[in-house]
């Protein structure tokens, strides 16, 4: 069944492609692959059902996929102003040992220890404040005011005292999971109930049966919102600590680098390594956390 | 009551004063100590920190000047670490720790007085001015802020509004959050110079893209608060879609609209800072920044970053009295 706005609709898309097509077949082309993506999706959107909610982006992602494929193609976009996907896919395969050795230099070593330090350290500090309010009190301001500063900036100053390896970017990233983790924390730590908090009161419950058998469990929604912001926080320290000074390897100095050489299909197949190490790491972050807070109404249903 | 000296917080406390008074003060026990307190101890940390980390050049120059230092030949001392040199030799240590031309770690005061000298006293026209490079940075800022938003808002209104939008896009925005977007940075800067795009347009589309998606996902959230029974008494109205759009969405997304206009301007600051970096740009803070560790002018790096904290603490601060003052307005605070 096709209604009258759809009908509308597609009238004006075969007029838009016909007119496109009398000015420049390839823009007629261009459109025609918009709108049949658009209206697959449309189609597959009504449906409503749980397989169109993982359908219709990923339809969405190859057209605009298949979109850039064809104007890089028909339009002869030179390479060093935008590679096509495929060039970049090339580029991803032929150069894989060069980009795992980034991966590791950047974010196992760099993003992924400076991660652990940093949000080991939030978390001491946020119980520390959990068991002094007035801390806590001084904690939170202080937190929340430096967590929208641009920590990045450290990078130069944390580069020259750690030396260019990992180390240093390690430290960037210390600096800037520590905030969100720790305002997070301590919010957290501060929100069950001060009926809940009575009532382990009246079991005789002492400081730290408290907290782990009540104030932690039901901080955990808002610690692992500051872990998943942090997920993010720790690859930008990482790749940007690396622009003021790095190895010869890691994946914010081949960017630089390559973007220096004009290998802009290098430095897609570097973005597209940062895009997967950044939605795996969240991925991972969020899995913990619905496996943890199981009982949580927004994992419930 | 003429007594003065009665305690503020007891009972019948602020009897005899302005009950606005008593309130501030009682405040000021409940924030503002504990934060100044927080702050102070940072501080000392900081002067604390100054000794260990530039014990190696204070001793240097105390045994240049012909003071006895603890281990004698330099090449003892280049092993050491600084808390082990600082303990060896505490007095040219304390001595020399906060007064060094290079530190490697400026004392609080040095970068005050730096921030004060390249602020207040050059004209800030000129390249030596912090003043200047705070401006050339915040008007990318600004620019890429204005563009990201206005997007996003008009993409979370085509969202909210499209089923097939929100289904094919939302997913989109939503993984752009978990991804670091900012390396592409030196790639937009470098391809845009190529096609003859200078200035501060190329940094500007960076802190735009940086800006756009917090917008977009804060939007969608915003515009959908209503809840159905609000929407169906718009309905009940016979409201048109613009109608409800302007009368309900829009008011009710307000408070959303500011929270992520407050992370936007940060990620847009960001966003311009690191698009100073690849390019080697003369002007700005992030090229004071790369000009500092070039030169090791480690107080030059941290009057920079305290010019872009301060920056970006007065954008964030300026947003959040608008969102106040509009708030209240509306009748929502």
């Amino acid at each position: 069944m096709i209604g009258a706005s759809e009908r509308r609709l597609l009238v004006v898309e075969v007029g838009l492609v016909a007119l496109a097509a009398l000015l420049d077949p390839r823009l007629a082309m261009i459109l025609l692959i918009w709108f049949a993506g658009w209206t697959v999706n449309t189609g597959i959107a009504r449906s409503g059902t749980r397989a169109a909610a993982t359908a219709v982006p990923v339809i969405f992602g190859i057209t605009v996929l298949i979109l850039w494929e064809a104007v890089v193609r028909l339009f002869d976009v030179p390479g060093v102003i935008l590679p096509a996907p495929t060039a970049i896919a090339s580029a991803f395969a032929a150069n894989a040992p060069t980009l795992w050795t980034d991966f590791v230099q950047t974010v196992v070593k760099g993003a992924l220890s400076g991660y652990l330090m940093g949000c080991i350290a939030a978390f001491a500090v946020a119980l520390l404040a959990d068991r002094f309010d007035f801390l806590r009190r001084g904690l939170l301001p202080v937190g929340n005011f430096m967590a929208a500063l641009p920590i990045v900036g450290t990078a130069p100053i944390l580069v020259m005292w750690f030396g260019f390896d990992w180390q240093s970017k390690a430290a960037v990233v210390v600096v800037m999971v520590f905030f969100p983790v720790l305002v997070n924390t301590v919010a957290g730590l501060a929100d069950s109930q001060a009926m809940q908090r009575d009532l382990m009161r009246t079991f005789g419950a002492s400081y730290w049966q408290g907290l782990v058998k009540l104030r932690l469990p039901s901080a955990m929604p808002f610690i692992f919102n500051g872990l998943k912001i942090a997920t993010t926080l720790a690859l930008v320290g990482a790749i940007v600590a690396e622009f003021f000074g790095s190895p010869v390897q890691g994946v914010g100095f081949r960017i630089s680098v390559s973007v220096g050489q004009l290998a802009l299909d290098m430095v897609w197949a570097e973005i597209v390594v940062a895009a997967l190490a950044g939605s795996a790491f969240y991925g991972i972050i969020a899995f913990v956390e619905r496996r943890v807070t199981f009982w949580h109404p927004s994992n419930r249903g | 009551m003429t007594d003065n000296t009665a305690p503020i917080s007891g009972q019948g406390a602020g009897v005899g004063r302005s009950a606005r008074a008593a309130l501030r003060v009682r405040a000021l026990g409940q924030t503002a100590l504990p934060v100044l307190t927080v702050v102070v101890a940072l501080l000392g940390l900081w002067y604390l920190a100054c000794i260990p980390m530039n014990a190696a050049q204070s001793v240097l120059t105390a045994s240049r000047a012909g003071i006895e230092v603890m281990p004698e030949s330099p090449r003892d001392r280049r092993g050491m670490s600084g808390a082990a040199l600082a303990l060896a030799n505490p007095g040219p240590a304390v001595a020399g720790a906060f007064a060094q031309d290079r530190p490697r770690l400026p004392a609080p005061h040095q970068v005050a007085i730096e921030l004060w000298n390249s602020t207040a006293t050059v004209s800030p026209t000129s390249n030596r001015s912090l003043v200047y490079h705070a401006w050339v940075t915040m008007s990318a800022t600004l620019t890429g802020f204005v563009i990201g938003t206005s997007l996003g808002i008009l993409l979370a209104v085509g969202i909210v509004h499209s089923r097939v939008m929100d289904m094919s896009v939302m997913p989109w925005a939503i993984v752009s959050q978990t991804v670091p977007i900012i390396a592409i940075a030196p790639m937009i800067i470098v391809v845009l110079y190529s096609v003859g795009v200078e200035g501060i347009l190329p940094k500007a589309v960076i802190s735009a893209y940086l800006s756009f998606f917090p917008v977009v996902v804060g939007m969608v959230k915003g515009l959908r608060a209503p809840d159905a029974m609000q929407l169906d008494q718009l309905r009940t109205y016979a409201a048109s879609r613009a109608q409800t759009f302007f009368k309900l969405r829009l008011p009710s997304s307000t408070p959303y609209l500011f929270a992520s206009l407050k992370i936007g301007i940060a990620a847009s600051l960001v966003g311009a800072i690191v698009g100073e970096l690849p390019t080697g740009a003369v002007a700005g803070l992030g090229a004071r920044l790369l000009a500092g560790s070039y030169y090791g002018q480690t107080v030059q790096i941290w009057s920079a970053l305290f010019g872009a904290a301060i920056l970006a603490a007065l954008a964030v601060g300026v947003i959040g009295v608008i969102e106040r003052v509009a708030l209240r307005r509306m009748g929502l605070r």
